[in-house]
Parts: structure tokens; C-alpha cells; sequence
């Protein structure tokens, strides 16, 4: 063979032709490189994301990297066919799916101190008997921070605390927000809005535009809130115990169930899909798609909530992304902190099954 | 030299169509994987089904590769290199048919949707545990990587033959010049 080789090569064009039989799959080899961002460090990637929350908030291996303090809740949906006419998706029917959910408070410290201005989260997972399922994650706050993926990094990584100090760096922020006024209109937003008392009572937000689909195939801008129909109470005066705002849960859903309404805001044209730091008009229709019954809350160690990752982009039929950038994003950052976390050893939660059975005593 | 026969038309046809989807699916996989702009959403939503029709193609072209005796390689190659040819071929048949297997059961393992298209989904193949899944997460980034690494040599060592030593090889999975079969 290789004076087969040999003897063709001496023939004309026989080294370009070797050259060619090497070329090719280099070639290929270096586009997949290329491909893979491993000769860009500065492409935005979900491991960007993963360094990002490091530097805020330090590493908590088997943690989420964001949102990490929190309990496991479940109960169901029940679908009031009112939002049937906008989306064809099973659960919006009249009929009961399963739901499994997370309360939570915003950052990526496992064991920080509740406190009522901390942004508080609800995340969902809708399990219709007849369909395809529904993940959320929504909060308490009226708009978002930042229009995009690379501002949320910045923006993430303005707010790290820097060596000697151990706080943010205001000139930091301060140069961020001087660049980005949209992220300053929301931050004024976001302190003046209204807290509740707890977990319970309080509005929590989609903050993304989404598209509902009918079942004529018409598409249509929506967002939502699950709006509590316990008593809307302020935060009553004296409180912040390390966990109180997760023990009062605890001790509301001992005592019985709780319950939502999934109300959707039915976008106009001209309505921001694109940027979720603007609001939509206060007069939009509104439409109550159903009511959220919580029953039981769990531990995340053993809960159902911990062994999965609520993906705002797993959505049935009839529910489909808009052109907002940012759940694609969450998508692929939520999927990088889901398989980390998953292949880690996670220390107990500060919420543990003990404080559940105790009912928040 | 002994002349070696051509693949039937139907290997080659699913040779260069699962060519095509396979180093289509290895730039999708690593282009997603690293990106988290709305073409993330896109591309993962590609992903799923066409690695599942890689997968239902794979075990099509196992089943007619029984159906034909393949060509023999040509004797001017040593025996050793007929054997890693050999042996190739079936790391190419593992690997075809062990990736989405492992993207399949990922998704299971990790209680995410397996969604086709048209919002019809796949049943799970495995049962719904997180070490499980951050195992076969990394698995499917290893898989893929030696799919490439011996798709690579496959190509270089395809080309070796076909403008090289300009054997029986080449032509056995493409077209026979004068159309002869
Ligand atoms: C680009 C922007 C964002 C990034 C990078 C980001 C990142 C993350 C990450 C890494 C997690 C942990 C996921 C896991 O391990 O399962 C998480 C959780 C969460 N995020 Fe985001 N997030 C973003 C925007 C948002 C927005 C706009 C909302 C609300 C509308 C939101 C609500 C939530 C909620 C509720 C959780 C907790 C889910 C749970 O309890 O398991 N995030 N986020
Ligand atoms: C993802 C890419 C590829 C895969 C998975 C693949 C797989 C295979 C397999 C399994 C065989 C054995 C025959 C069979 O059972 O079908 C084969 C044969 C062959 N392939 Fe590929 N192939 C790929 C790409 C290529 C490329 C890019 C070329 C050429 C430029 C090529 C050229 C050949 C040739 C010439 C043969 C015949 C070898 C013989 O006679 O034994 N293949 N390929
Ligand atoms: C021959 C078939 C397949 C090939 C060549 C392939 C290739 C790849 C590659 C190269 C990656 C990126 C790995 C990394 O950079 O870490 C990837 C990721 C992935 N693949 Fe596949 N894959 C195949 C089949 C499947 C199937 C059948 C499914 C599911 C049904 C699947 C689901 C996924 C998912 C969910 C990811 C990860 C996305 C993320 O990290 O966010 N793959 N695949």
C-alpha cells in the first residue's frame, strides 16, 4: 500500500491530492471548533452565566445558581375554558391538571436571610392528564431588569461584591445604569411596588410576553400573574426572622389550602413583546384562566421540585415563545444549572423536612 | 488486484443522507450548547426529532446491512487496516445508534418533555433520576466528541482512498465511473 502510495504520489498533482485528504477533515475539525465558541471567550454562553452568579454569590454546589432558597409546594390547576378561546392548550380547559411547584427568593444564596423587599418567586409545572405540560417561573416584581441576555450578565456582574469591601461597587452599577435608563425606570418600579406580608398573598409575574395559539391557528401576546385570593396584608412591622417569610408559608398550608388566579393580560398591537422591562398599558383585558389550589408543601431535599428544572420554554401546544429574547436565554442557562447541580452533592436545605412537619413552628 | 463490488444503491442512499444529518446534528448540538440567543429554542426543538430519525434510520440501515454481503476491501490494503476499517465502520454503527439513545434517555432522566414536532412527545426510556441525568448530560457531549474524532478519520481515510490510492473504495459508496456497478 504504501508504495502504492508512493508511486501515485510522484504522479502530477499527487501532493496537492494528499494535501487535500488532510485538509478536508481539518477543515471540518476547526469549523466545529469555531462552532463551539471555544475560540470566542467573550461569546455569551450559559457557562458566562454560571461564572456570573459565581461572583455574586459565591459557590453552593448541588444548589439552583439562582433563586436557591426555596421549598417545594404542590396541589392543581383547574382550568376555567375561559382562556380557551386564545390558546388551544389542553389545560386551559375545564378540567383539573397536577401541579407541582417552588417558592423561592431571588439570588443564588442557598441560606440568605428572608427580608420583605427580597424578591420572592413562584415557579410551576402544570400536569394535564390529556397534553403536554407547562413550566413557569414568575415574581413578585411589576417589569424586568434588563432587556437582553448580555445585559442581564452585566448588569449581574455590576452588582458583584468586589474584594475589601464585600459590597457592589456603586460606581459600577452607577455606569451600568447611566447606560441602560430602562433598567433604572424598573429598579424605581421595583421599589416602589406594593410588598405583602408573605409568600401567600403575594402577585406573582410572567414578566416575559408569551403567545397564546388558538385552535385556529390565530396567535395572540399575552403575559399573566397568578393573583393570590388570600387577603392582600403589608409585611407587618417587627418581622425578619432568618426564615420567616418561608415559615409563615409552611404554617398557612398546614393550616389549609391556598389559592391563585391565573389572570392573563391580552396584548394589543403596538404592546412591547421584545423588552419585558416595559409594562403593558394598565387597561389591558384581562382574563381569568383559572384557579391554582396549593395543599402541601415539601422539603426540596425529597421534594418533588428539586429533581427538575422549571424551563420557562416547556410549553404545551397552544403556548408558544415571542420574540422576548430573554426566555431562550433562561432556557439554556436553567438547562446548564439543572446538570450541574444535578451531579453535585447538595448539603441540606435551610428549609428542611423537619421545619415542614413542625407546619412552620 | 481484486476488483471489489459496489454498496446497493440503498446503503449509499442512507450513507450519504445520515452523512449529511450526523455532521449537521454534531454543528446544531455544539452551536446550541454554547449560545443563549433565541436560535437556542430553535435549534434544541431541531435537534430532538432529527436525532431521533438519525436514530429509526440508523437501525433501518442495520437491518439492510444484513441483506447484502458489503464489498471486500481491496488486498493491496494490510490486513490490519482492513481490520480497523472493519472495526470503524461498527464504533460508527455504536456510536449512530448510542447517541440519541443517550439524548432520549438525558431528557428522560432529567423529567424533561421529549417533544417531536407538532407538539406530539416521546414516552420517557428511563426512569426520572438527576444523577442519571447529569451522567448521561456529560456522556452526550463525550459521544459526540468521538463521533467526530472517527468521522474525521472515516472522511480522511475515505479521501485517502479515493484520490490517493484511487482503489475500488471510494466508488463503492458513491458512483462507478462508465456507470458500471
Ligand atoms: C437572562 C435572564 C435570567 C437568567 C440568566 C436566569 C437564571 C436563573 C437560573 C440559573 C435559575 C436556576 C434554575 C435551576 O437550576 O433550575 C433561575 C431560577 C429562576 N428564575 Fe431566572 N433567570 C433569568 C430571568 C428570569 C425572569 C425574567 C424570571 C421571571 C419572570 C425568572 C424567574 C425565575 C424563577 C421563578 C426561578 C426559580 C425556579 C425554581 O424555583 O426552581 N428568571 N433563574
Ligand atoms: C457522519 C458521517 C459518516 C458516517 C456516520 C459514515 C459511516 C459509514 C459506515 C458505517 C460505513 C460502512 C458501510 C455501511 O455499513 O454503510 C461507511 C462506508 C464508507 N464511507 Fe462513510 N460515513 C460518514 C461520512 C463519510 C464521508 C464524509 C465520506 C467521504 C468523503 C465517506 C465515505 C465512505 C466510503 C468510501 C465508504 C465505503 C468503505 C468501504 O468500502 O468499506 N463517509 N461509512
Ligand atoms: C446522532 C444524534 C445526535 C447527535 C450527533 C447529537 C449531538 C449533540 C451535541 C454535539 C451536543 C452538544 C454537546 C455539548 O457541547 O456539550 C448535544 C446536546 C444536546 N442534545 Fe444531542 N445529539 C444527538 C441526538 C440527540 C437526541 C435524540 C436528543 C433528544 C431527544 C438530544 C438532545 C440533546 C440535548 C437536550 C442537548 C443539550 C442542550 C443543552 O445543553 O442545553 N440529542 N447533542
Amino acid at each position: 500500500m504504501l508504495a502504492l502510495i508512493r508511486k501515485n504520489l510522484t504522479e502530477k498533482g499527487g501532493a496537492l491530492r494528499l494535501a487535500a485528504v488532510v485538509a478536508a477533515p481539518a477543515a471540518v475539525a476547526a469549523a466545529f471548533v469555531a462552532t463551539a465558541g471555544w475560540l470566542s471567550p467573550d461569546r455569551l454562553t450559559p457557562a458566562t452565566f454560571m461564572r456570573d452568579f459565581h461572583a455574586v454569590d459565591g459557590a453552593h454546589p448541588g444548589f439552583r445558581r439562582n433563586h436557591a432558597k426555596g421549598v417545594c409546594v404542590s396541589g392543581w390547576f383547574d382550568g376555567s375554558g375561559a382562556a380557551t378561546p386564545l390558546s388551544r392548550a389542553a389545560l386551559f380547559g375545564k378540567e383539573r391538571s397536577q401541579v407541582v411547584g417552588r417558592f423561592a427568593l431571588a439570588g443564588g444564596a442557598p441560606n440568605q436571610p428572608d427580608a420583605p423587599g427580597k424578591v420572592r418567586s413562584l415557579a410551576l409545572r402544570f400536569m394535564p392528564t390529556n397534553g403536554a405540560e407547562w413550566r413557569m417561573g414568575i415574581n413578585d416584581i411589576p417589569v424586568f431588569l434588563v432587556r437582553n441576555a448580555a445585559d442581564f450578565s452585566d448588569f449581574t456582574l455590576a452588582t458583584a461584591p468586589v474584594p475589601g469591601t464585600g459590597q457592589p461597587d456603586p460606581a459600577r452599577i452607577g455606569a451600568f445604569l447611566d447606560k441602560h435608563p430602562e433598567t433604572k425606570n424598573a429598579l424605581g418600579l421595583l421599589k416602589a411596588r406594593a410588598l405583602t406580608s408573605g409568600f401567600a398573598n403575594d402577585t406573582y409575574n410572567s414578566l416575559d410576553a408569551f403567545l397564546f395559539v388558538n385552535a385556529e391557528g390565530v396567535a395572540t401576546p399575552v403575559r399573566w400573574a397568578m393573583v393570590p385570593e388570600q387577603a392582600v396584608e403589608p409585611p407587618a412591622a417587627g418581622e425578619g426572622g432568618q426564615d420567616y417569610l418561608f415559615d409563615d408559608l409552611l404554617k398557612a398550608l398546614a393550616q389549609g389550602q391556598l389559592r391563585w388566579r391565573l389572570m392573563v393580560t391580552v396584548g394589543e398591537p403596538g404592546d412591547p413583546t421584545a423588552d419585558p422591562t416595559a409594562a403593558w398599558p394598565e387597561q389591558r383585558r384581562k382574563i381569568d384562566a383559572g384557579t391554582l389550589t396549593l395543599t402541601k408543601a415539601e422539603s426540596e431535599d425529597g421534594g418533588p421540585c428539586t429533581g427538575i428544572t422549571f424551563d420557562p420554554l416547556i410549553l404545551p401546544e397552544g403556548v408558544a415563545p415571542s420574540d422576548d429574547p430573554i426566555p431562550a436565554a433562561r432556557s439554556a442557562v436553567y438547562s446548564r444549572s439543572f446538570a450541574l447541580r444535578s451531579g453535585e452533592t447538595k448539603p441540606p436545605s435551610e428549609i428542611t423536612p423537619a421545619a415542614v412537619r413542625s407546619g412552620g413552628q | 488486484m481484486r476488483s471489489v463490488e459496489s454498496f446497493p444503491i440503498s446503503a449509499r442512499v442512507l450513507h450519504w443522507l445520515m452523512a449529511a444529518m450526523i455532521l449537521a446534528m454534531l454543528f446544531i448540538g455544539v452551536f446550541m450548547a454554547a449560545t443563549v440567543g433565541p436560535a437556542y429554542h430553535t435549534l434544541v426543538d431541531l435537534h430532538r426529532p432529527l436525532g431521533i430519525a438519525i436514530l429509526l434510520l440508523a437501525l433501518v440501515r442495520l437491518a439492510n446491512r444484513f441483506l447484502f454481503r458489503a464489498p471486500q476491501l481491496p488486498d493491496t490494503l494490510p490486513p490490519v487496516l482492513r481490520l480497523a476499517a472493519r472495526a470503524s465502520h461498527v464504533v460508527l454503527y455504536v456510536l449512530m445508534i448510542a447517541q440519541p439513545l443517550v439524548g432520549w434517555g438525558m431528557l428522560s432522566a432529567g423529567a424533561y418533555p421529549v417533544t417531536m414536532w407538532g407538539g406530539a412527545s416521546l414516552p420517557p426510556i428511563l426512569p426520572h433520576d438527576t444523577e442519571l441525568f447529569a451522567t448521561l448530560r456529560h456522556l452526550h457531549s463525550w459521544l459526540a466528541f468521538s463521533l467526530l474524532a472517527v468521522v474525521l478519520a472515516h472522511l480522511g481515510a475515505a479521501l485517502l482512498h479515493g484520490l490517493v490510492l484511487r482503489d475500488d473504495v471510494f466508488p463503492s459508496m458513491t458512483v462507478r465511473r462508465g456507470g458500471k456497478k
